[in-house]
This record gives structure tokens, C-alpha cells and sequence, in this order.
């Protein structure tokens, strides 16, 4: 049996639960045991690309103690895994002892789409969502991590969804961490595109891997009354029969 | 030119309101990024990312001994008969400039396209002495004719639609009102071609510079460069020190990608070869040839490992196009001369970071601009880097603001203990009740988290947390339906 330790996410701790949830239902339904390492935060992702390295850094190690046994780490974030996977092992430089243990856990620590097609090698996990619906891919976990097509495997073994397309969907929806408040105005702008973009789909909901993306393009969609939803892959993925 | 770096923000706000520049940005897009796209895949992707593998292999050796090339370049350039001269920086290379053409008595000058002119703000200089130079790429052309700068690093007046090009040659040549493309391009075309012939000096920048040959490459679309070098009696190449490449076969390798990198085309019209002034045997040419190498802030990106990566740079402006944010706010946002992503990596080592600071910042960190960077320059890790130096670098170099500061200290906090976090966010809870619309928050009453719901809503915290359903419900549950396998 697969073991694997979810590293739910600050926001999905806080603000999502349910993805956690349904995260935890579906590696469950694979027969995967889950265990959740209570006093788990944040991945530091906001300090670092912020430069507040010094503030990061605790939060690497506590990465580095929580998870140490896991046999697996398992994050329903793109841009999480790729702070946990790329940048913490860089981080942690200084101490080689911890970098090595970094790069050793980092080896281990997956994404959950990339923890679902490359590991357990599933694309079809039962799942049916009789809706149209449409994919983001999100910048870090496109392109620091390279999960391009996993997603999009797993959505289409979703029964009864019909898949639309979005134009340009590679392209970033202007979140980035703090420079959506840095400098909002730009980030609503190329957020405009990215909405209009979604529009077309005509879809209910847009899924992506990654909490950061929705809740960005999620908000300016509740603003201007748009129908379509945000939704985490794990949620699209809940088989229509879990109370969730 | 002095650096306006610091208005950043107010300059990329006059970009988003401005309709012309928004629909030239669009354009970008649609012209310049998808006809990269097309050029790869017809020379196939594989290909492209094997030239780029190994552009990037010559950059990083040229640059690991660029002492030793650029003395060779040197060298090569002086047995062809030409002059040498090494500049510290702009300001210093302008004045090498100055210094050749009052030597010549030298009225006027015409100037191909160099972006390390505008570093050295050249023209004003020159002007400032009695030296007329005029711009002969027709992009600069205009743009000099308006008194602005570079939009853009390949196309400096994409921002400018066909009216108002036709408006500003009225206004400054006096030609007929509404004129077309055609017609605008031949009386640029009659007014300059004038001035070559008259010209005592040519100025051109260099894409590359071999140094085995001691010869300066420039590559062009409008034959402009190989004018302003061989008809006036005599040419002064400008270029970054860091343009030096070992052998003539590297053009191989980087005149296959700088192209289809910045325009999408296979070639340029124009592929122009120096190596030094006429020769006796010679029916054309210069008399002298001068190069003019510069370092201006390049030796600091040279000893920074980290940074060292933004000298591979072959200036096609790539990942201008590609950039959501560039994309948004365009060129003179950035307030100097090398706008975009990698402008903001190159731009702080040249005007420093302090002065610069925004431009790091200013990038939602996508790696659409090393995704499509012909010599796969990692440019977000070189963004993080000199926001990390921003705010924890050396005393000279920090400049933070307490605010934020003050924010991450709290944040940091929070989330080294989870207890704190739980109690913190028991009280937040409580608080946003009144405020929440079915799980969203339409304002927020902070400090520059109050930006954020100018355009959108924010989630507002869920009522109990993952911690506390996984201890609640999760733990010990049972998979909720019967496995798949």
C-alpha cells in the first residue's frame, strides 16, 4: 500500500478546506494512506518571492522535520510544490546537511495531478461531473515543475464532462503572491484577458491545480457576476457519490 | 538619460490608460510572439532547443574567460586597423565618442540602432557639443523625431500607431498631413538618405563581435547599418563588452536564433560584417574604424554567480513579448532603456538597486520569459535573487519598505507556530462575519490588501479550518466510497 503525507497548504488550510478534503477522499478512493502531519503551515512561498528569505527559511525546516518519514508528500498547489521541489533545496544552501535532506524529501514531493498520473499512474479515477469545464495552467507548475499534461489527463477521464478548451490557457492570470497588491492595477489587467478568455469557454467551471490561480481568478469572476466557478482538480475529481 | 526607474508605477499606469499603447501591446502579440512560435516549429522544436543548448554552452564559456576574449577581440581589431577603445562606463564612452568626433570636426553623425548609445545617451551629448546625430533606423527615427525613448528592444516605436507618425513628420518635416505607410517610410527614406552622404561619422552598435577575426556583426532589416558604416569616412561601433563571442562559426548558432527569436523571421534583409576600416585593395569603406567596448555595470552581473546568467542575454527581445506584465504596461514603464523581464534584471546593475528597486518586483514570476529566451536564461531566479537582496542584501543595497516588513515579521510568526495561528485566526474569523458575502469578502479595510479587492473579492476564511476537520472528521474516517481497484 502507498503511503503519502498531504502538505494541504496554507491557503487550503485556511481559506479551502474542502479541497483538502477532497484531496484526501480521493487518494483515499485509490487506496492510497493518507496522513495529514498536524502543525504543517506554510511552504514560505510568499516570503521567498518576496525576499524575506530569513522568514522562509523556518518554515523549510519545519517542512524538513513534519514530513522527514513520509514516504510520499503529496500538495494540491502547483506553485507550492515547486518551493517545496525547486527553490527550498536552494534556500537551505548554507547547511548542506539540511539541503541534502531537502533535495532528498523535494525527491519524493509531488504535485497532486503529477502524484496521481506519474506515480500511481491513474488518469481515470472513477470520477463523474456532468458540466462543461475548462483548464488553467498554472504558470509554476507548467513551467518549474513541467506538469503539462497530467491534468489534462485526469480531466478527461471525467465522466460526462465536456471539455472546452481555453485560448491561451498557458497563459498567467496576473496573481503572482503579493504583486497582485503590489501592483493590482497590472494585475487586474492581465487578469481582464484571462477572464475574457474564460468567458468564451462558456464553461461552469475553470479548474486548475492550484488555489493561488482560482481564488485570483475566482474573485474578479464573483465581481463581475460571472457564472463560470473556480474549481481544484481534487474537487472536479470527487466521484458524484462522496458527500462533499 | 537619467533613470525614471523610481515612477515605475505611476508610468505603467499612464501605459494601462492609454488606448493607442494597449492596442500596439495587443499587436506585439499577434505579430512579433506568434511569429517566434512559428518560426521554431518549422525549423522543428527539437532543432531550436539544441541551438539553444548550445548558445547557451558558447555564452557561458565565453564569459568564464571574457577577460581573455575581449583582450583577443582587442587585439584582432587593432592588426585590421582599427582602434580600441575600453569605457568604464556610459558616461566615459560617450566621451570617447565626443572625443573622435571633435578630433575629426565632425558635424554630423548618423547612427544605426544601439541600445548601448542609449546607455551612453549619446545624443544629447553629441547635441550638447555641437555634433548633430541623427537616428537612421526608422523606429529611432521617429522615436528621436517625438524626443522619446525605446519602447521596445527590436521595435523602439511600435507604440506609435501610423496617425501619429504621420501627425509628428508634419509636425517636424513638414510633410503633407495623413500620409500613408508607404509614403511616410520614402520621405523618411529621401530625408535620410541625404545625411548619410553628408556624415562625417558613422555610429553602430554590434550584436556580436567575434574574436578570433576582430570582426563586429550587425544584424538589421532596414539596410540603415550598413550605411551608416561604410559611407561615412568613418564608423565607431558600440558595444556592451559582454557581446564578444570566440569564432566566426558561432554566428552559426546565433544568427539562426536571434531572428526567429525577435521578429520570427528565418534571416534578416540585412547581415553586416566589419572588420576594420578600408583597406588599400578596397573600393569602399570607412577610413577609420573605431569600437568603443563598454562595461557600465556589466562586470557587476559578470562577478554575481547568480546574476551572471543576464549576460547571455542577445538582446532579441523575446521575453518582452512573452511578458504579461511587459504585455500590460510596455516599454516605458521601466523607466530606462532595457525594458521588460530582462530589463529588470540588467537595468538595477546598471542604474543600481536601490534606484531600481521596483522593476524586480514588478513581474508576477510566470517563466513565460525564460520559456521562450533563446539562450534559456533562468530570468525569475534572477528576479528572486535581487528581491531577496532588495530586503536582506548588503546595507548599500536594501531598500525595503518598513510596512511590509513589518507584515512579514507578523506573517512569519503566525506560521512558525500553529497555535498562535489557530488563536489569530479564531479572532479573524469572528471579525470578518459582518463582512462576508457568501464567502467573500468586496472589501478589505488594510493596508495594501485593500488593493486587491479594488478589482475583485477575497475568500474570506473558512469557518473551520483543514487542522480542524482532519482532527474532527478526517483522521479516523474510512474512504467514503468503495475503492476503484
Amino acid at each position: 500500500m502507498v503511503r503519502a503525507s498531504l502538505f494541504a497548504t496554507c491557503l487550503v488550510d485556511q481559506f479551502f478546506p474542502q479541497v483538502g478534503v477532497s484531496t484526501v477522499n480521493l487518494l483515499r478512493r485509490l487506496e492510497v494512506q493518507v496522513d495529514f502531519p498536524v502543525g504543517q503551515t506554510c511552504c514560505g512561498q510568499p516570503a521567498f518571492n518576496s525576499g524575506y528569505r530569513s522568514h522562509a527559511l523556518p518554515l523549510a525546516l519545519r517542512w524538513l522535520d513534519l514530513f522527514q518519514d513520509s514516504e510520499y508528500v503529496v500538495v494540491p498547489s502547483g506553485s507550492c510544490a515547486a518551493m517545496l521541489k525547486v527553490y527550498t533545496p536552494e534556500l537551505l544552501k548554507d547547511n548542506p546537511k539540511d539541503a541534502q535532506r531537502a533535495v532528498e524529501l523535494a525527491r519524493r514531493t509531488y504535485e497532486l495531478s503529477q502524484f496521481l498520473v506519474d506515480v500511481l499512474k491513474v488518469t481515470d479515477v472513477g470520477a463523474s461531473y456532468p458540466a462543461r469545464i475548462t483548464y488553467h495552467a498554472s504558470c509554476h507548475l507548467l513551467r518549474e515543475l513541467g506538469v503539462s499534461s497530467q491534468p489534462l489527463a485526469l480531466l478527461r477521464g471525467v465522466r460526462g464532462a465536456e471539455f472546452a478548451p481555453m485560448e491561451a490557457a498557458t497563459e498567467c492570470c496576473g496573481f503572482g503572491g503579493t504583486f497582485a497588491v503590489k501592483y493590482a492595477d497590472i494585475s487586474t489587467a492581465i487578469l481582464a484577458g484571462k477572464l475574457r478568455a474564460i468567458e468564451v469557454t462558456e464553461a461552469e467551471a475553470v479548474v486548475a491545480c492550484d488555489m493561488g490561480c482560482l481564488m485570483h481568478m475566482g474573485g474578479a469572476m464573483r465581481r463581475r457576476g460571472m457564472k463560470t466557478r473556480p474549481m481544484h482538480l481534487a474537487c472536479s475529481h470527487v466521484p458524484k457519490s462522496s458527500p462533499s | 538619460m537619467q533613470p525614471r526607474t523610481q515612477e515605475f508605477s505611476k508610468l505603467a499606469a499612464r501605459a494601462l490608460g492609454d488606448t493607442q499603447v494597449q492596442k500596439a501591446l495587443l499587436g506585439l502579440q499577434t505579430g512579433f510572439d506568434q511569429a517566434r512560435q512559428r518560426a521554431i516549429l518549422e525549423l522543428t522544436p527539437e532543432a531550436w532547443d539544441r541551438l539553444r543548448d548550445r548558445a547557451r554552452e558558447i555564452r557561458r564559456h565565453t564569459l568564464e574567460r571574457l577577460d581573455y576574449y575581449v583582450g583577443l577581440l582587442a587585439d584582432n581589431v587593432v592588426r585590421n586597423g582599427g582602434a580600441v577603445h575600453f569605457a568604464r562606463d556610459a558616461h566615459e564612452a560617450a566621451q570617447i565618442v565626443l572625443d573622435i568626433a571633435r578630433r575629426n570636426g565632425v558635424k554630423l553623425a548618423v547612427k544605426g540602432k544601439s541600445m548601448v548609445s542609449e546607455e551612453m545617451a549619446l545624443n544629447h551629448l553629441l547635441a550638447a557639443n555641437g555634433v548633430e546625430a541623427l537616428e537612421t533606423d526608422l523606429g529611432e527615427y521617429i522615436i528621436q523625431l517625438a524626443g522619446e525613448t525605446p519602447f521596445h528592444i527590436v521595435a523602439p516605436a511600435i507604440h506609435k500607431s501610423q496617425e501619429e507618425v504621420a501627425e509628428l513628420f508634419a509636425r517636424k518635416l513638414g510633410t503633407p498631413e495623413g500620409a500613408d505607410a508607404e509614403a511616410l517610410t520614402r520621405i523618411a527614406r529621401e530625408t535620410l538618405r541625404q545625411k548619410f552622404l553628408q556624415a562625417g561619422m558613422g555610429i553602430s552598435g554590434v550584436n556580436f563581435a567575434i574574436a578570433e577575426t576582430g570582426t563586429v556583426c550587425i544584424v538589421t532589416n532596414e539596410g540603415n547599418g550598413r550605411m551608416s558604416t561604410s559611407l561615412p569616412p568613418i564608423h565607431v561601433a558600440l558595444m556592451g563588452m559582454e557581446k564578444v563571442t570566440p569564432a566566426l562559426e558561432d554566428l552559426g548558432v546565433f544568427y539562426r536564433l536571434l531572428p526567429r527569436a525577435a521578429t520570427g523571421q528565418r534571416a534578416t534583409s540585412y547581415f553586416t560584417l566589419v572588420s576594420g576600416p578600408r583597406r588599400n585593395e578596397d573600393e569602399d569603406g570607412p577610413e577609420q574604424f573605431h569600437l568603443v567596448m563598454m562595461d557600465n555595470g556589466r562586470s557587476r552581473l559578470l562577478a554575481d554567480p547568480e546574476l551572471r546568467e543576464a549576460l547571455f542575454c542577445i538582446r532579441c527581445g523575446a521575453c518582452l513579448n512573452a511578458c504579461p506584465v511587459y504585455r500590460k504596461v510596455g516599454g516605458h514603464a521601466y523607466g530606462w532603456v532595457y525594458p521588460g523581464p530582462i530589463g529588470a534584471v540588467v537595468t538595477p546593475a546598471m542604474v543600481g538597486l536601490p534606484k531600481a528597486v521596483a522593476l524586480p518586483f514588478a513581474s508576477t514570476l510566470c517563466g513565460a520569459c525564460r520559456e521562450v529566451c533563446p539562450v534559456k536564461i533562468n530570468i525569475p531566479r534572477m528576479l528572486l535573487k535581487l528581491r531577496a537582496d532588495a530586503v536582506e542584501g548588503a546595507p548599500g543595497q536594501r531598500k525595503a519598505s518598513w510596512y511590509e516588513g513589518l507584515t512579514f515579521r507578523a506573517w512569519g510568526r503566525l506560521m512558525r507556530s500553529e497555535r498562535t495561528l489557530a488563536r489569530a485566526r479564531g479572532v479573524a474569523v469572528f471579525l470578518q462575519r459582518p463582512f462576508s458575502r457568501d464567502g467573500w469578502l468586496q472589501k478589505m479595510p488594510l493596508p495594501l490588501f485593500y488593493r486587491w479587492t479594488r478589482g475583485r473579492d477575497f475568500p474570506t476564511l473558512a469557518r473551520r479550518s483543514f487542522h480542524e476537520l482532519w482532527e474532527d472528521e478526517l483522521r479516523t474516517s474510512s474512504p467514503q466510497v468503495p475503492p476503484l481497484r
